[in-house]
């Protein structure tokens, strides 16, 4: 199938490409196009992770999101500062959810019945997975070899780790969620460094306008990502 | 002791799409209106406003317009035996809260319900005989109908500026609509939406077959539209955030967009935010409310008399009210008595993915409504008889968002993290586009509402309790769409196909969302043996309480609600204004 436009369209698209821009910065964005430079990775402080901690969450995102020629990794992404940022915001203090008691186990299709915030679960995810690697490998998670890290990760998400008082499950799905969310979730919460995850699936982050392209058919978008910030792509 | 309130001749309980409608139309009735919000305030400008509206992890991921389930939840389970659990956190459902409630966050399907629809029971019985209804299946007639509600539904359509095609208007059936709906009055005031590239190849597949393909009716403007009001609505952009979402383009009907400008200017009218009603109080004699008790934002406890109460919250948060106040007797499914709780519903869905290494959608240039579907398997076009199963579904394609966090289809098979979930996320972001089937879901004798006797909320007050669970009538039909989703997406001969239909055995389960449109439980009717409401949606206990919204349908539609939900407000405050308010009383005897 052959997807390029035509001449005629390529004009129309060419003409339709600045009035989006004029449009969009007209609403109030601002466009500087070096504002809001995203932290490195490598100087961030961790305003809620230990240093134990940070070190399984840098590990464990490196395996989730890997780094290769396809796109950026997680780490490239800066997606562990944004799980940092959300444990004490209100996803990780759980603070919209009903917590109260009596807490009991059920049927997996009536939900998340768990005593314990996505906070604590990150806390005693990875102390209960690190004692687990030391006993068996003389290691933490973070110093296994990627080879090792991979099998542990799949024994945490199909519940074959029996932890106490946290479920191994419980805590890989938040972690495999949260790290997604980072991957793909506007800059403004600290990860999607330079909106590479967007620039590399062709999402165009907050444009919100296209009336323009809505009958344009079978034709690859053409413009790159904007962010809530206003910065480019 | 509760701080007393000046009286007001009308309070509602709740702001969102009913209680807007009540609220305009008793205050152009010169009444004193007061509306109690439990949740927040909020406008198009500034709480919807660009660019913080674009924010997929606020608020299409973190639900940060919904209810919160640390304030207000139910708990949930199968069966009668089984203790019921806590929705902790949202998953199957997304009830709104704040000031136009779940109608500032909806995608805008707007539906009318068929005629046979109201009158369900009936229809069954006169077309394939009474013994094709399971014993244990509660289906009713609503008491009301098409033909009676229709001038409702058209002015609703205008008052929202409903984008589409009629397909039957005074009985002349039209090309390019839906031929098989009910008689409508009028044309829908503004035409459908533009087309994307995945209405293109559904309708060009569901002609192949035989279909009627036509514009799903949607209540993101087309164009520019000033509605009865005075409301101005601009047209719709696409910009790919509808669902769970504020408009931040004037462009989707919500209470906001339509009415409540125009309501806050009646001098008549006031409204309070933060101001969870805990109780109708009813007189010694329990024939009459006479206000209700509520948290003010303050924390303080307020009694507000009134002369009219008119609940209208979510749903199954109205049947919670009735019980917490002594309205009704509570429906127990044991014996088969009461009617408070009777007749909860959901509705059943299912889908298939097509992807196509080489085809483009852009799937973020969408709209709530933007999608093209087919009613030729509605309700009114099954033979239950033959096929086994009482229901119907619409098949739609819909565009809504590419929101890459939750809007990321990938083929079956696909490894969920690593190096392989990663390139599938390259090669096949954009690359879909979907068939769903959006359908009926009959009532059972053991699907109801209760309070619950383990969990309260932050009041101490229980909560209430779901239960509910997936029956074989309704996998029948769910099964059978299956079977003409996936002869329709082979039809497009697609790089690789998902499909997903819930089979038998299946479990209803609260973690993947559904659907909101949950109904019943506060149900109309003809008997107050087997209703909580008259056909007016008076309660038969208590006059000069009334109650609105889906908790009053029987069973559910196979359609989204809000053109019923709406056309029954706008029947309930004419049968207000013209019989009510001249001698107050039950409008139907018993």
């Amino acid at each position: 199938m052959d997807s390029r436009p035509d001449d005629s369209r390529r004009r129309f698209m060419k003409g339709a490409m600045w009035v989006i821009s004029a449009s969009t910065l007209g609403t109030g964005v601002m466009m500087a196009p070096t504002a809001n430079a995203a932290p490195s990775l490598t100087e961030y402080k961790p305003v809620f992770f230990t240093p134990d901690e940070w070190a399984f969450v840098l590990a464990a995102c490196e395996r989730l999101i890997p780094a290769d020629e396809t796109g950026p990794s997680a780490l490239d992404a800066n997606v562990p500062i944004f799980i940092d940022r959300q444990m004490l915001g209100d996803f990780g203090q759980a603070s919209d959810w009903y917590m109260k008691g009596p807490f009991m186990e059920g049927p997996a299709e009536l939900g998340f019945q768990s005593p314990l915030t996505p906070a604590q679960t990150y806390q005693k995810g990875i102390a209960a997975t690190n004692t687990y690697c030391r006993q068996t490998f003389s290691k933490s998670f973070a110093e296994l070899s990627p080879e090792q890290q991979d099998q542990l990760l799949t024994q945490l998400q199909h519940n074959e780790l029996k932890f106490d008082g946290v479920s191994a499950k419980q805590f890989f799905d938040f972690l495999l969620q949260n790290t997604k969310e980072g991957y793909f979730a506007d800059p403004i919460h600290g990860g999607n460094k330079n909106m590479e995850p967007w620039k590399m699936i062709g999402f165009p982050g907050a444009r919100a306008s296209y009336l323009e392209w809505a009958e344009l058919h079978n034709v690859k978008y053409p413009m790159g990502p904007v962010s809530l910030n206003g910065d480019r792509g | 002791m509760a701080r007393q309130e000046k009286p007001v001749d009308v309070v509602l309980v709740g702001l969102g799409w009913t209680n807007s409608i009540m609220g305009m139309e008793l205050a152009q009735e010169g009444l004193n209106v007061l509306a109690l919000e439990r949740g927040e305030d909020r406008d198009t400008v500034p709480d919807f406003a660009y660019p913080k509206m674009a924010d997929e992890l606020t608020y299409g991921v973190r639900y940060k317009l919904m209810a919160k389930p640390a304030k207000s939840t139910i708990t949930v389970r199968h069966s009668l035996t089984e203790t019921a659990l806590p929705y902790r956190h949202l998953g199957s459902f997304l009830p709104g809260d704040g000031v136009g409630g779940a109608g500032t966050h909806w995608n805008g399907h707007t539906w009318r319900p068929m005629p046979e629809e109201l009158r369900l029971r009936s229809y069954v019985e006169e077309t394939f005989g009474k013994d094709i209804i399971p014993a244990d299946m509660t289906i009713q007639d609503f008491g009301v109908s098409y033909d009676e509600l229709e001038p409702h539904f058209d002015f609703f359509d205008k008052v929202m500026g409903v984008s589409g095609k009629a397909g039957n208007v005074n009985g002349e059936i039209h090309e390019g609509g839906n031929p098989f709906e009910g008689r409508r009055s009028s044309e829908y005031p503004l035409p459908p939406l533009k087309r994307t590239f995945n209405d293109e190849l559904f309708t060009n597949v569901a002609k192949e077959h035989g279909l009627h393909p036509f514009p799903l009716p949607s209540s993101n403007a087309s164009e520019a539209y000033t509605n009865p009001y005075g409301m101005q609505l601009g047209p719709c952009n696409f910009c790919g955030f509808c669902e769970r979402y504020g408009c931040l383009n004037f462009s989707k009907a919500s209470p906001q967009t339509c009415i409540l400008g125009a309501l806050k200017q009646h001098k008549n009218f006031s409204y309070r935010a933060n101001s969870e009603v805990l109780k109708v109080e009813l007189a010694d004699d329990k024939k009459t409310a006479k206000g209700v008790t509520y948290i003010d934002k303050n924390g303080e406890e307020v009694f507000q008399p009134a002369k009219i109460v008119i609940v209208g919250t979510f749903a199954y948060n109205n049947v919670r009210l009735l019980l917490l106040s002594g309205i009704g007797q509570p429906y127990d499914p044991v014996t088969n008595t009461g009617t408070v709780g009777r007749n909860y519903a959901y509705q059943m869905m299912g889908g298939a993915t097509l992807f196509f290494k080489d085809k483009f959608f852009n799937p973020f240039i969408g709209a709530g409504s933007n999608a093209t579907t087919v009613d030729d398997y509605a309700i009114n076009q099954i033979d239950f008889a033959k096929e086994g199963f009482i229901g119907g579904s619409y098949l739609l394609a819909a565009q809504t968002n590419g929101q890459p966090i939750r809007s990321m289809p990938l083929p079956a098979g696909t490894p969920s993290w690593g190096a392989g979930w990663k390139k599938a996320t390259k090669d096949y972001y954009g690359h879909s586009m979907s068939i769903s089937s959006h359908g009926s879901n009959m009532s059972y004798r053991d699907c109801y509402l209760s309070l619950d006797p383990n969990y309260t909320d932050d009041h101490g007050l229980p909560l209430l309790r779901l239960t509910f669970d997936w029956k074989d009538n309704d996998i029948r039909m769910t099964q059978f769409m299956k079977g003409k989703v996936e002869a329709l997406a082979k039809g497009l001969n697609p790089d690789h196909l998902n499909i997903s239909f819930k089979d038998f055995g299946a479990k209803y389960d609260v973690r993947p969302y559904q659907t909101t449109h949950n109904v019943g439980g506060a149900i109309m009717g003809t008997n107050p043996k087997t209703s909580v409401l008259n056909r007016y949606q008076q309660s038969w206990d208590v006059h000069n309480v009334f109650v609105l919204g889906s908790s009053s349908f029987p069973q559910n539609l196979q359609y989204n609600p809000t053109m019923l939900v709406g056309g029954l407000a706008y029947w309930t405050a004419k049968a207000i204004r013209e019989q009510y308010l001249k001698q107050p009383g039950p409008l139907v005897q018993a």
